[in-house]
Order: structure tokens, then sequence, then C-alpha cells
């Protein structure tokens, strides 16, 4: 155990308090009031742009320390897994397919 | 009547939200496994799990636990870690302007990463309210909760890898990505906040890349999409 549990229960919620407040605070604030239109705009480009930053790395950086890698079974899944969502547009197929794909690609070839 | 929408609310939200209850099953079975390693009870990392809800961090809490670390740099960094989550609830103020706090405080508890990314394009659709989105934060954080339990009890017996789960999460990202290009101005913000991200992701510590690289790229979008708005191609 955490050496003994209040210590763990405070540490808990001072996490769930930092953690709460940057999702909240934007939503109450931001929702209430008319906002400019270049960051209605700015706002509406955030989507696409946190989903490749996050994906990004998943697919080409491999390691505690992070280095460049293009030779993951991830990136090599990615592949047919963007054709199924393209051509499908189905959410739950495209992820039933990437797993397939990421499971035959560590077990035939890469394993 | 009402009852029939009652139902339709919640059908309609599970159907979105299977993805990523599938996607946090072994990550959260996962953290389970290192939370136990680390010495904690499985309901005590329930109810990280709980009050916290959110997997990078607890992830990187369980190993500063391990490690011996202060909580007060644990807590630190999880507000570090954990800031991006500004960027995606100030875009669902938008589509959620004018709703009630009291909604909306419920709501934010379950803005994560892949609640985002299946609530933020249905909800630009129309025809998705705050109370199908809420479903899926709510699926998706029990979900959440009771994987991370099971893997602190058993997730040691369960073979590694099985199915290909680890990779479900990053292809439903795959296609929440495709679903947001709505054009060449938004493949080319994609292809910056990619390249950026990767790159930074060399150089900066923690989640920093995220944030950075989809600031400036959402900016470059902006720039060009606001150029061609006074001079059309």
């Amino acid at each position: 155990m955490m050496p003994f549990w209040p210590e763990y229960a405070f540490m808990i919620v001072g996490m769930g308090i930092v953690t709460y407040l940057p999702r909240w605070l934007p939503l109450i604030l931001l929702s209430r009031r008319q906002l400019p239109e270049w960051l209605v705009d700015w706002l509406d480009f955030i989507p696409v742009a946190i989903l490749s930053a996050l994906l990004a790395p998943l697919l080409l950086t491999s390691g505690p320390v992070p280095h460049l890698d293009i030779g993951r079974a991830e990136l090599f899944a990615a592949l047919p897994t963007f054709g199924v969502a393209f051509l499908t547009r189905s959410l739950g197929g495209t992820v039933l397919a990437g797993m397939l794909a990421f499971w035959l690609i560590q077990i035939y070839w890469l394993g | 009547m009402r009852q029939a929408r009652f139902a339709s609310v919640w059908r309609r939200g599970l159907s979105a939200a299977w993805p990523i209850c599938l996607g946090y099953l072994p990550i959260g079975m996962a953290l389970g496994v290192l939370g136990q390693k680390a010495g904690l009870h499985p309901l005590a990392i329930g109810f990280m799990s709980l009050i916290v809800f959110a997997g990078s961090s607890q992830f990187i809490a369980v190993s500063m636990i391990s490690s011996g670390i202060p909580a007060l740099t644990i807590v630190l960094t999880t507000l570090v870690v954990n800031l991006r989550h500004l960027l995606m609830s100030s875009a669902l103020a938008i589509p959620f302007r004018g709703r009630s706090r009291r909604l909306l405080t419920l709501f934010a508890y379950g803005v994560t990463d892949e609640s985002f990314a299946v609530n933020y394009p249905r909800l630009l659709d129309g025809n998705w309210q705050i109370e199908h989105a809420l479903v899926v934060n709510h699926a998706a954080n029990l979900t959440w909760i009771a994987s991370t339990i099971i893997g602190g009890y058993g997730g040691q017996y369960i073979p590694e890898g099985a199915f290909g789960i680890d990779y479900a999460l990053i292809a439903m990202f795959i296609c929440l990505l495709i679903f947001q290009l709505r054009g060449r101005v938004y493949l080319f913000t994609a292809l910056v906040a990619g390249v950026l991200a990767v790159g930074l992701s060399l150089v900066l510590p923690g989640n920093w890349h995220i944030i950075a690289g989809s600031m400036i790229a959402a900016t470059i979008g902006t720039i060009i999409k606001r150029r061609h708005m006074r001079s059309p191609l």
C-alpha cells in the first residue's frame, strides 16, 4: 500500500480536482457568451488537430524515451484500418477490422 | 412517448459508446495489474478511476507511486497531463451553448480523449443531445472503473494482446480522424498536427506535444480558412 490510506485519499482528491477543473471551466465559461468568429473557427479545428496529434505518435514513435520508429505493427495495421474507415465510415466495423489487422500482423509477420 | 425517447437515448448512446468500452477493457485491466504490483488494493485503484477518470495520468501516477514520488508532485503532473482537456471542453462549449450549468457540470466529469472524439462530430451533425453524450461518457466511465478493478484482482491471469484488443482505441482514433476530415483545410491541419506532434514528442516531456502540436495546427488551419474567405479561390 501507499504509506497510509489518508495520504492516498488526499492525493486522489487532489488529482481529481486538477483533472476536473480543465474539463469544467471552459464548458461553464464559454457556453454562456458570444465568442468572436476567429475563436469559433479555431475551436472547430481543434478536434481534427487533437485526434491527429494523439494518433501520429502512437503510430510513428516507440520507447519510454520516444524515438522515431517506422517499423511498428501499429503503423502497418493502420493502413488497412484507414482504408476500412474511409470506405465503410463505420466506427464499430473499423475498430474490429483494426483489431483483426493488428492481431494478424503480430502473429504472422512480427511474431 | 417519453419512455420511448428515454429508451432511444440509451440505445443510441450505448451503440456509440461500445467501441470506447471495448478499447478501455485491456487498458483498464493493465492499469489494475500495475496498480496491484505497486502495492495498491484493487478497490483503491477503482477509487482512483472513479475520482480521476483519466487513463494516461493514472498510469503515470501508479508508476510514480511505485517509485515513491511525493503526492504533491503526482498531483502537479496530473494537472499538466490533463491540460489538453481545456481545449476539448472549449470546443464542446460551442455545441453546448446555453445548456444548463447542472448538466454541463455532470458532463465535464466524463470529458476524455475518447468520449470527446465520439461525441463532438455527432453534436455538430445535430440530432445528438447532451443526454446522448452523457450516456456515452458514463458507459465509458463505468467500463473504465470496472476494468481497472478487475485488472487489480485477476488481470495477471488474462493472456496479453488477445484478439488484437490493444489496437481498439488506435483504430477508433483512426476512424474518428477520417470523420473529421471535412475538407482540404482539415486534411492539411491534420497532417500539420501529426507531423508536429511526432516531432515535438521527441523533444518535449509528457503530453506537451499533443497540446502544442494541436494548438499550432489549429492556428494554421484558421489562418488558411480566413484567408480563403476573404479572397475565395
